[in-house]
């Protein structure tokens, strides 16, 4: 089987409009997220990262009229486009273009504004970013969930591995809307305040919106460490549409699938970087996978209070993340954590660390619908 | 590439069910009372059913229906589905109800691949899962990515589906692919299902 190499990436957050921000602000520990008492969202408060609309046109303006697309298109827009102007060279007509939205933009369904009502549509998403920078090949869109920004990458692995290119580009965004903010506010699952992975006292999500885009394909960079994709696996928890399990039995499954098919045990894993969404019962259920996995000393994050779940995009920010932990020998640190408030023992890292050395690093994800992600990444060089 | 064959297929559309090219049920009623009754021929207990939004209903219906023809369900079946109008119907219904009281129980069918997660709890699959969304169906890229699930030991068997529902509009095909040494099925065969008329 072909191995998916990861090579240039973008990230376009709150914490900035380039990757090398974003890893600035995750090395000193700075959230991107804010309180806010009212918002065009929620009567009631709520802490979101929000990516400021006006900083945002008028980095896009450079490429384009922000009047003619929605935020969110305009975030995912920027961040190929940032891929793009590192590779002049790219073959666009043969090059793959793989898209990952959980909800698009569905902001439209309360008012299209000047837009018409087709944008609604996932797939017209994917070929608004084909057709503004001129992809050859029919877009692939990706909607699983909170799993989905993964799921493109392995999506990609297998397409590439069908022989239908050799190389694509990987894009996922998500943006803050009424419809998501309340729909997560009447499951009670909103914090007001900045969310705390794994903590005892923690009591929810915070939402963000991002967008994310990486290229990758079945060859390494010539004389340089380059990370891949060396497994993944998906599975159900077929327990409950949206809870997790008790179990964490799908979770599990997918961790077991997706080191069996790298070929290592889980001693190799050197760090995992979670999904840790703040709510109860997911990093309860994360914990439990995790241990069963005989995972639990090794060390591990969720950003989630950083960026706040960002939905279609966090499973690709989050692998992005991982990347250049491995390429940088580095950890950061989850924030706000403070005391253990899983049943089970695990290795939450507080600290950034910067001299660990990441052969392995292990991402998961869970979504609603019971699905569940996990990729094991994998550095190399040129002659592994 | 491994080779694979169509085990067994339904299609539901314009109230009609249509199993390997016999149709087993017509009504001619609208959306509603067509999935009340097409429930009621499947002749099952499953109160969940009654709480499920539209979309789920018809992912429901068609995967029972291919289900009872296998005498043993792997818990390795995986579910590869696809549409054009994602989540929209009930999207739809969810925004509605902001204005009022914002209903999580609408919520949570507001992502097309939940019907993944209703079919997986019916016939207890633990498997790989992914959502689609695509302009029109798209054979191809199901049977491309359901022959790396198989070739990759990931799956043994993979349902495949265009599962899509535009306002009151279904458009369902369903189809169970398993590994195959001799009869292979191709893109065009698969089409050619779709897109004929049944009566």
């Amino acid at each position: 089987m072909k191995n998916l190499y990861l090579h240039e990436d973008c990230i376009i957050s709150p914490l900035g409009c380039t990757t090398s921000e974003n890893l600035k602000h995750l090395r000193s520990g700075t959230t991107g997220l804010q309180k806010f008492d009212k918002s065009e969202f929620l009567d009631t408060p709520i802490c979101a990262g929000v990516v400021n609309s006006e900083v945002l046109a008028e980095a896009f303006s450079a490429i384009g009229d922000p009047k003619a697309f929605t935020k969110l298109e305009q975030m995912m827009l920027l961040a190929v486009h940032q891929i793009l102007i590192k590779n002049p060279d790219l073959n666009r007509m043969e090059t793959g273009l793989i898209v990952s939205t959980t909800k698009g933009n569905v902001h439209l369904l309360e008012d299209l504004g000047v837009f018409k009502k087709e944008r609604l549509l996932l797939s017209n998403l994917g070929e608004i970013i084909k057709d503004f920078f001129g992809f050859g090949l029919k877009p692939i869109v990706v909607s699983n969930a909170c799993i989905s920004g993964g799921l493109a990458l392995a999506v990609a692995k297998k397409m590439i591995n069908a022989g239908k290119f050799n190389k694509a580009v990987v894009v996922g965004g998500d943006m803050l809307s009424k419809f998501i903010v309340t729909g997560f506010n009447s499951f009670q699952a909103l914090s007001e305040t900045a969310c705390k992975p794994f903590s005892k006292d923690r009591n929810g999500i915070n939402l963000g919106e991002a967008a994310a885009a990486m290229l990758v394909s079945d060859t390494p960079k010539k004389d340089s460490v380059t990370i891949s994709l060396a497994g993944d696996a998906s599975a159900n928890d077929a327990n409950h549409i949206s809870g997790p399990s008790r179990t964490g039995e799908g979770l599990f499954k997918s961790i077991q699938n997706s080191l069996k098919e790298a070929g290592i045990s889980s001693e190799a894993i050197k760090a995992v970087a979670t999904h840790g969404t703040a709510t109860l019962y997911n990093d309860e259920m994360e914990a439990i996978a995790i241990t069963r996995s005989d995972l639990g000393a090794t060390p591990l994050h969720s950003v989630k209070a950083y960026y706040g779940h960002t939905l279609g995009a966090s499973a690709l920010i989050e692998s992005i993340l991982c990347k250049h932990m491995m390429l940088n020998n580095e950890i950061y640190p989850s924030l706000h954590f403070n005391k253990l408030g899983v049943s089970k023992q695990i290795n939450v890292v507080t600290a950034y660390q910067n001299s660990i050395n990441l052969d392995y690093v292990l991402k998961t994800a869970s979504g609603f619908g019971g699905c569940n992600l996990a990729m094991v990444f994998k550095k190399g060089g040129e002659n592994e | 590439m491994n080779n694979l064959s169509v085990d067994h297929w339904v299609r539901i559309k314009d109230g009609k069910i249509i199993v390997d090219g016999e149709v087993v049920f017509a009504s001619e009623a609208d959306i509603a009372s067509f999935l009340k009754a097409a429930f009621k021929f499947l002749n099952i207990k499953y109160p969940k059913f009654h709480k499920m939004d539209r979309l789920s209903k018809l992912g429901f219906i068609a995967s029972e229906i291919v289900m009872k023809e296998e005498a043993e369900i792997s818990e390795d079946t995986a579910l590869v589905f696809s549409n054009n109008s994602s989540s929209l119907a009930s999207d739809q219904n969810y925004q509605e109800s902001i204005k009022n009281f914002p209903s999580p129980s609408l919520f949570v069918y507001t992502l097309p691949n939940i019907v993944l997660g209703e079919i997986s709890i019916r016939f207890g699959l633990k498997s790989e899962n992914v959502f689609f969304i695509e302009d029109e169906f798209n054979a191809k890229l199901l049977i491309d990515y359901s022959a790396q699930l198989i070739e990759s030991a990931k799956a043994n068997k993979v349902l495949c589906a265009w599962l899509n529902l535009h306002n009151v509009e279904y458009d369902v095909f369903l189809w169970l692919s398993s590994e195959s040494h001799k009869k292979e099925i191709t893109e065009e065969q698969i089409r050619k299902i779709y897109d004929a008329d049944y009566d």
